[in-house]
C-alpha cells in the first residue's frame, strides 16, 4: 500500500557524443544508469551529487522534456511515456519544475504578472479576470509585491526572479514540484529566504518535492529522504538522519567530509579525498579509483543498489563492514 | 609589530558610469603578513573582485583607483610605472581567477602556456621553461605531467584546469597570491583537494594569500584572518576563531545564521532558517547612514544618519557598527 506518487524503474538515459573531428567513433555517456526510485506523496526527496552525475537529466526525464533509453517512470500508477493526450495534459499541470538559472528561464520581454499567468492561459483555466486574480494572489504568497506585477525580469534581483519562477510553478496547483538547484546561484542570505519559502509552500499547498542540489547543507535542511548519485547511479538512498548520522557508502562519506565546516577549530578530515568522478571503461564499481576500501570484488563487479535495512539502500560491496 | 607584506590604506576604486559614479571599493584598509591567509568574504557585488584587481592594478575599463595606498614590500604599488608594475605582476604578486577557462588560452597547449608565463619573468631557454612546467604540474598534483603538457585546456576537467592556473600562478614563487573564488565553480570533493593544494604551497613558500570567497566554511577552514565586506566596505575583521565564535557585526552574525544545517551542526530539520531581511543596497542609491541599516535587527539613533567607521573593539577585532560606539 506504499503511497508512491512517482515510481521510477530501471531508468536509463544514454547520450551519444561525437568524439570530435579527429576521432570519428562515438562516445557514449550513461547519464542515468539503471535508476530505481520512489517518491512518496508529501515527502521531500533530496537528490545530491556532484556535477555531471545525472541529476538534471533525471529531472528532465521526469518532466518528459526527454525520453529515456530504457526503463519507465510512473506517476500515480501510470507510465508517463505512454500517456494519452488528455492524461499528458493533466500530468503537465500536476508536475512543475523550478530551475537554477531563472534569468534564462524567464522571458525578458514579459512582465512578472503575465509570466505568472501564462500557465493558466496555456491550460485555459478561468476567465482573464480570474487568471489575473489568481496570479496576484500567488505573487503575494511568494513574497512579491503588487508593484512588482508590471516589471520585467531585468528589474528584479536574483532572489526575486527565483520567486517569479516559483510562482509560475505554483499557479497550477501542482502535486509534485521538481526543483533543480533552485538556490544554487543565490547568496546565502537570499538562499535562506527562498528555502524558508519553499518549506512553507510545501505545507500550505501539500506539495511533494524532488529537490536537486549539489550542496549538502541545503539538502540536509530541506530533505526527508536523500538519494546520493554518482556517475549516473544512485549509490545510497536513505533518510536524512541516516545520511548525516550513519553514511554507508564511501562516496557519501567523502562528500560529507569534503564540506568545509564553519567551525575553524574543526580542521581534521576523516579520510583522504582524492581523484575525480571519471567514467571508467573497465568493469567493477564506478567509485573504485577513489575508494580506500576497495577489495578484489570491487574491480570485477559493479555493486547494485541493495536493500541494507528497512530505511536504507546502498550500492557498495562492503556496506556495513567498513 | 611586524611590518606587513601588504598594507592597504583607504583604497577607493570608482566606476564612472552613465548613472553616476559608484565606489566599488570604498575606503578599504587591510594588512597581510607573509605566510598568512586573509579571507575576504561577502555577498555578490560587494567589491571582492575589484579589491583584488585593484591590488593587481588591473581594474577594468571605466574603473579607476581614486584614492589610497597599496604598500607591498615597502613600495606603494600605485606609484609605480606601468613597466615596474608589470614586472611584479605574475612574479611577486599572482592572481587566480574563479573561471579558469576565461584566463587560459584555448588554442595553446598547457605546457606552452606555463612556459610562456615563466619566460615572461625569467630569462630561460624555451626547453628549460617547458621542463620547469612539467615540474610545476607535478607539484600541483596533475598525473602524467609529461603527457599533459601537450593537452589543450578543453581536454581538462574543471579541477585540472584550476590546478593548471595554480601552477601558472606559482611559477615564479610569488610572495602574495590573490585567489578570487578559486573553487566556487568546483565540486566539493575537488574543492577540498584544491584548497589543500593552495594551503600546502602557501606553507612551503611562506606566501601570503588573500582568499576571496562567499563561502564561510571555506573561510573557516583556510584563513587566519577574516575581512567581511558589505557594499564596498569592510564591516568587520578579526582572527578567524574570534570571528566565528563571537561575530560582532549584525551582518556577519546574520550571514552565519543563514547557513543551513551542517554549519549549525544540529540539523534543525523542518524549522525555519534565520534570515537577513531584504537585499544588499545598490551602490547607486546609498544613503548617508550605515549601509546595513535597512536590514539590521538592532538599530540606534546614529545608524540612519551617520556612517560608522571600523573600530578596534577587542584586540585585533575590528567592527564598523554604532552598537559598539560606547554610548549605545
Ligand atoms: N544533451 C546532452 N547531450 C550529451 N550529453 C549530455 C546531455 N545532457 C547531459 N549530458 C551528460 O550527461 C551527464 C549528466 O549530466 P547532468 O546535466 O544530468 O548532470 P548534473 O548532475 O545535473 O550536473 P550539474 O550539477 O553540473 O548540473 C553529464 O556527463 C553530461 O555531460
Ligand atoms: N565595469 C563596471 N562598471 C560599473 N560597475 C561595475 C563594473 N564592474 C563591477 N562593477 C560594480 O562593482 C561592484 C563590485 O563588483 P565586484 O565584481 O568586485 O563584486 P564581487 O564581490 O566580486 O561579487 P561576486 O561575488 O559576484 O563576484 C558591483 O556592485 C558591480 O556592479
Ligand atoms: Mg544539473
Ligand atoms: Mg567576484
Amino acid at each position: 500500500m506504499s503511497d508512491a506518487l512517482v515510481e521510477i524503474s530501471g531508468l536509463n538515459k544514454k547520450y551519444a557524443l561525437s568524439g570530435g573531428f579527429l576521432s570519428p567513433q562515438k562516445r557514449i555517456v550513461h547519464a542515468v544508469n539503471d535508476v530505481n526510485l520512489q517518491v512518496f506523496r508529501g515527502e521531500t526527496l533530496g537528490v545530491v551529487g556532484e556535477s555531471g552525475c545525472g541529476k538534471s537529466t533525471l529531472a528532465r526525464l521526469m518532466t518528459r522534456l526527454e525520453k529515456p533509453t530504457g526503463g519507465s517512470i510512473s506517476f500515480k500508477g501510470e507510465n508517463i511515456f505512454s500517456y494519452t493526450k488528455g492524461a499528458l495534459k493533466s500530468y503537465r499541470r500536476g508536475v512543475q519544475i523550478i530551475f537554477q538559472d531563472t534569468y534564462s528561464s524567464l522571458n525578458p520581454r514579459k512582465t512578472a504578472l503575465s509570466m505568472i499567468q501564462e500557465p493558466l492561459t496555456i491550460h485555459r483555466l478561468g476567465s482573464a479576470r480570474e487568471r489575473e486574480e489568481k496570479a496576484l494572489e500567488i505573487m503575494n504568497r511568494v513574497g512579491l509585491k503588487k508593484e512588482h506585477a508590471n516589471r520585467y525580469p531585468h528589474e528584479f534581483s536574483g532572489g526575486q526572479r527565483q520567486r517569479i519562477g516559483i510562482a509560475r510553478a505554483l499557479v497550477l496547483n501542482p502535486e509534485l514540484m521538481i526543483a533543480d538547484e533552485p538556490v544554487s546561484s543565490l547568496d546565502v542570505s537570499i538562499q535562506a529566504q527562498i528555502l524558508n519559502l519553499l518549506l512553507d509552500l510545501k505545507n500550505d499547498f501539500h506539495l511533494t518535492y524532488l529537490f536537486i542540489s549539489h550542496d549538502l547543507n541545503v539538502i540536509r535542511f530541506i530533505s526527508d529522504r536523500i538519494a546520493v548519485m554518482y556517475l549516473g547511479r544512485i549509490v545510497e538512498l536513505t533518510t536524512n538522519e541516516n545520511i548525516y548520522g550513519r553514511p554507508l557508502h564511501p562516496y557519501t562519506r567523502m562528500l560529507l567530509d569534503a564540506v568545509p565546516s564553519c567551525d575553524p577549530q574543526q580542521k581534521e578530515r576523516k579520510m583522504k579525498i582524492k581523484g575525480e568522478a571519471r567514467p571508467q571503461n573497465g568493469e567493477g564499481c564506478a567509485f573504485q579509483n577513489r575508494c580506500e576500501h576497495r577489495v578484489e570484488i570491487c574491480e570485477k563487479e559493479a555493486p547494485p543498489l541493495k536493500k541494507y535495512d528497512e530505511q536504507s539502500h546502498c550500492a557498495c560491496h562492503r556496506a556495513g563492514t567498513i | 609589530m611586524r611590518t606587513p607584506l601588504l598594507e592597504i590604506k583607504n583604497l577607493e576604486t570608482v566606476f564612472d558610469t552613465a548613472r553616476g559614479s559608484i565606489k566599488a571599493v570604498d575606503g578599504v584598509s587591510l594588512r597581510v603578513q607573509s605566510g598568512e591567509t586573509l579571507g575576504v568574504v561577502g555577498e555578490s557585488g560587494c567589491g571582492k573582485t575589484m579589491l583584488a584587481l585593484s591590488i593587481m592594478r588591473l581594474v577594468p575599463g571605466n574603473g579607476r583607483i581614486a584614492n589610497g595606498e597599496i604598500i607591498f614590500s615597502g613600495h606603494d604599488l600605485l606609484k609605480l610605472s606601468e613597466d615596474e608594475m608589470r614586472a611584479r605582476r605574475g612574479s611577486e604578486i599572482s592572481m587566480i581567477f574563479q573561471e579558469p577557462m576565461t584566463s587560459l588560452n584555448p588554442v595553446l597547449r598547457i605546457g606552452e602556456q606555463i612556459a610562456e608565463a615563466i619566460r615572461l619573468h625569467q630569462n630561460l631557454p624555451a626547453k628549460k621553461a617547458l621542463e620547469l612546467s612539467v615540474e610545476l604540474l607535478r607539484d600541483v598534483g596533475i598525473p602524467d605531467p609529461q603527457k599533459r603538457i601537450r593537452d589543450y585546456p578543453h581536454h581538462l576537467s574543471g579541477g585540472m584546469r584550476q590546478r593548471v592556473m595554480i601552477a601558472m600562478a606559482m611559477s615564479c614563487h610569488p610572495q602574495l597570491l590573490l585567489a578570487d573564488e578559486p573553487t566556487t565553480a568546483l565540486d566539493v570533493t575537488i574543492q577540498a583537494q584544491i584548497l589543500d593544494l593552495i594551503s600546502g604551497l602557501k606553507e612551503k613558500n611562506n606566501m601570503a594569500v588573500i582568499f576571496i570567497t562567499h563561502d564561510l566554511g571555506v573561510i573557516a577552514q583556510n584563513a587566519q584572518t577574516v575581512a567581511v565586506m558589505y557594499a564596498g566596505k569592510i564591516v568587520e575583521s578579526a582572527p578567524v576563531e574570534a570571528l566565528f565564535a563571537a561575530p560582532l557585526h549584525p551582518y556577519t552574525r546574520g550571514l552565519l545564521e543563514s547557513i543551513p544545517a551542517v554549519c549549525a551542526a544540529s540539523g534543525r530539520k523542518g524549522e525555519h532558517l534565520k534570515t537577513i531581511p531584504g537585499t544588499v543596497p545598490g551602490l547607486y542609491d546609498l544613503t548617508a547612514g550605515c549601509r546595513f541599516c535597512d536590514r539590521c535587527p538592532d538599530t540606534f539613533a546614529d545608524c540612519k544618519s551617520k556612517e560608522p567607521t571600523l573600530q578596534e573593539v577587542q584586540a585585533g577585532h575590528f567592527v564598523s557598527c554604532w552598537k559598539y560606539d560606547g554610548k549605545n
